[in-house]
């Protein structure tokens, strides 16, 4: 196990730890999944709530170890699937019907054409399916990348954790405990403390801004 | 990427992992591998140099496409009369092409959504390569009937577009149908590879030593940290796309076959088009995955995460969706001898004795016969012998579409109109050079992207799971490892 290397001070002003600049949070580095999931609920039971664990893959029961809620995205999804559902059937029907008057200062290429073709229905639903199926498809398929990436805030092309060499193995073999310095119960030193001895941890970094 | 939790006995130093026994989990990484070792093995071809032999392969396939470019050209400054198709086969080899390289497009989201949601757990080390090939095929699709309607700075007509004729498509055509599927499945296929890339990217990220690759990759995997919270949202998306394309690419190749089914055309106008469609293009599929995979994995040393165990997986599945294909073509024949219709009858007699012959019987031989040899077990548990079996079907998926294309038109209802399909010089160089489009992009593809999907491979290793290990760290540094709340499983 990592010894505590630098002494914590009753007195010392966490900025004395840390770089010039402010700290945007702290770093545990472990090496397998049974730990990681470990420090995670360690640190919840301690009572940090801006923290986040990094790993190369998925964890199973990391959720419940940093308190994740389900994410709202299948909703999203299923409402857009329904948006692209009704698109295409306005845009077939429409298109092939005419159904609608349009106001007068709509050009004349936006209207619907009724298309009379070997004497099938104007509205023949059945032959519209393919593509009011598709469409709703499209809009689903790209609603749940576009959204889960925005939700994640991704793109994000500056993050202050990206910077440490250590946490570049966060994408390779090595698990990550980082608590938020905004979290209303961080101390540097104590923080530090507490993620120094829980068990597997590796070693402890302080990230600047 | 809700994976399957593999036991807790699972040896990862085996190195022949193709064992039958079923009270043992065969492991899915072979070698000895750890994450370390998962990373460095696919992390290696985008961080090396590349070798004199990529240069060239990219140089002879990357000249093969500028060629099909300049075919392209001279196409369109011409006109169609370059090629071999008129009245009354009007379609001829642009079509042939278009659906052999749809087809061939499918087994890549086969792989990723279908086997996904199966819990297929093997899927994880191919299912990367496949995506890839499935849109580079796509891609070489796309282009065919494309050029094919002749006038190709016309192809807007294609969409709903509000234009100066004031008209729009005509949503009850098959093949206004297929430009939605095509599409939908081309952008669909393109955003399922790069997110499930995206933490794959990251890894390249982090790997990278030059400048110039932190920057691609950084630009690339969009600021990724593999934060638990992402995960979360990111299994979501994944699953949700996996359920998406599922019907999608089962829709597409149906679709494909009305552009067949729903013309008057004996020979073309049965109900077993979509089906018998879906499997062949799941059997040429998967005919191509294993012939870019064999070689593959041993040139970019990956046999100990695409093992054996993966490629006799690919040959079994292509062996299955074969037979569907024999029985489809056997159920055709029966249908037109018991629909007692004339027509009908006369194409599926002239099919093996008429005009184009010999398409028909390479096709029986390459698709029927040819990989049948899979059934032996010692000729699946060899690489030569899987490698003849895909080649076959490579062969014969291209003349199974040329058979059903040239028949039926060339000998429609009146002798009238029968005529003769010759394909010319520019035909067959087109299609040669349409491999060389595909093969650039694929050596593109495995010299600049992570070629297997780590993180999901590493969610199917033993080590993945807390408490399932049995490997040092757990029993000897850390007593307190199991004094942890217990997690539940597979949450």
């Amino acid at each position: 196990m990592t010894v505590i290397d630098t002494p914590a001070t009753e007195h010392a002003q966490p900025t004395d730890a840390a770089a010039p600049g402010k700290v945007f949070g702290l770093i545990g580095e472990f090496d397998n999944v049974t730990d990681i999931i470990g420090a995670a609920n360690t640190a919840r039971e301690a009572g940090y709530k801006k923290m986040d664990v990094h790993s190369p893959f998925p964890i199973h029961g990391i959720d419940d170890a940093i308190g994740i809620k389900q994410t709202i995205l299948p909703w999203i999804v299923l409402f857009m699937g329904l948006t692209g559902m009704t698109t295409g059937l306005i845009l077939t029907t429409y298109t092939m019907a005419d159904w609608l008057p349009l106001p007068g200062f709509v050009p004349e290429n936006f209207e619907g054409y009724t298309f009379l073709i070997s004497g099938k229905p104007l509205v023949s639903l059945a032959g519209f399916i393919p593509v009011i199926f598709e469409l709703t498809i499209m809009f689903s398929a790209y609603t749940a990348v576009f959204a889960m990436f925005l939700l994640n805030k991704l793109p994000l092309m500056s993050n202050p954790l990206l910077k440490s060499e250590r946490f570049r193995r966060a994408t390779d073999d090595r698990f990550f405990l980082a608590i938020d310095a905004r979290d209303g119960s961080f101390d540097v030193h104590k923080t530090a403390e507490l993620v120094r001895a829980m068990p597997g941890c590796r070693a402890v970094e302080l990230i600047d801004e | 990427m809700a994976a399957i939790h593999p036991g807790t006995e699972i040896p990862s130093v085996e190195t022949d992992n193709t064992l039958d026994d079923p009270s043992r989990r065969a492991p899915l990484v072979t070698g000895g591998l750890d994450f370390g070792g998962v990373t460095d093995a696919v992390a290696k071809s985008a961080t090396s140099k590349p070798t004199l032999l990529w240069w060239v392969l990219f140089i002879v396939t990357s000249g093969m496409a500028l060629m099909f470019f300049a075919m392209i050209g001279y196409l369109v400054v011409t006109g169609v009369g370059i090629w071999g198709n008129n009245q009354p086969v009007a379609w001829g080899f642009p079509i042939v092409n278009f659906v052999f390289w749809v087809g061939i497009g499918h087994a890549g989201t086969l792989i990723s959504a279908i086997l996904f949601l199966f819990r297929q757990n093997w899927r994880t080390s191919i299912n990367r390569f496949a995506e890839a090939m499935t849109i580079f095929a796509v891609v070489c699709a796309g282009i065919f009937p494309g050029i094919h309607v002749g006038r190709p700075w016309l192809a807007y007509w294609l969409f709903p577009v509000p234009n100066q004729m004031a008209m729009w498509p005509q949503f009850r055509s098959p093949l206004l149908w297929d430009v939605f599927a095509v599409g939908t499945y081309a952008s669909v296929s393109l955003l399922f590879w790069y997110t499930g890339m995206v933490p794959d990217i990251a890894t390249l990220r982090d790997k990278a030593t030059s400048r110039i690759g932190q920057i691609f990759y950084g630009f690339l995997s969009l600021g990724w940290t593999g934060s638990a919270r992402h995960w979360h949202r990111f299994e979501r998306a994944y699953i949700l796309l996996a359920a998406l394309c599922t019907p999608l690419v089962l829709s597409v190749h149906s679709v494909v076959s009305f552009d067949f089914a729903v013309a008057q055309m004996p020979g073309w106008h049965t109900t077993v088009f979509p089906p018998y469609f879906v499997a062949g293009a799941i059997y040429g599929g998967f005919a191509m995955v294993l012939t870019l995979a064999i070689p593959c994995r041993v040139w970019l040393g990956l046999e100990h995460i695409i093992t054996m165990r993966h490629i006799i997986n690919c040959a079994k599945v292509m062996l299955g969706t074969g037979m569907i294909v024999c029985y489809a073509y056997s159920l055709e024949f029966f249908t037109a001898w018991y629909s007692g219709h004339h027509f009908e009858q006369f194409v599926f007699r002239g099919r093996p004795l008429g005009n184009h012959y010999i398409g028909f019987w390479s096709m029986v031989f390459c698709n029927c016969i040819g990989p049948q040899v899979l059934w032996i077990k010692k000729v699946r548990e060899n690489i030569w012998g899987i490698m003849w079996a895909a080649m076959c079907v490579n062969i014969g998926m291209w003349f199974e579409r040329y058979v059903i294309v040239t028949t039926s038109l060339s000998r429609d209802f009146l002798p009238g109109s029968w005529a003769q399909f010759v394909p010319t010089w520019v035909d067959l160089f087109m299609f040669f050079c349409s491999f060389g489009l595909f093969g650039s992009l694929f050596l593109l593809f495995l010299k600049l992207l992570p070629t297997i999907a780590m993180a999901e491979v590493k969610t199917v290793m033993p080590e993945a799971h807390a408490h399932g290990h049995g490997d040092d760290h757990a029993a000897d540094d850390h007593p307190h490892a199991d004094d942890t709340p217990a997690q539940p499983e597979g949450a």
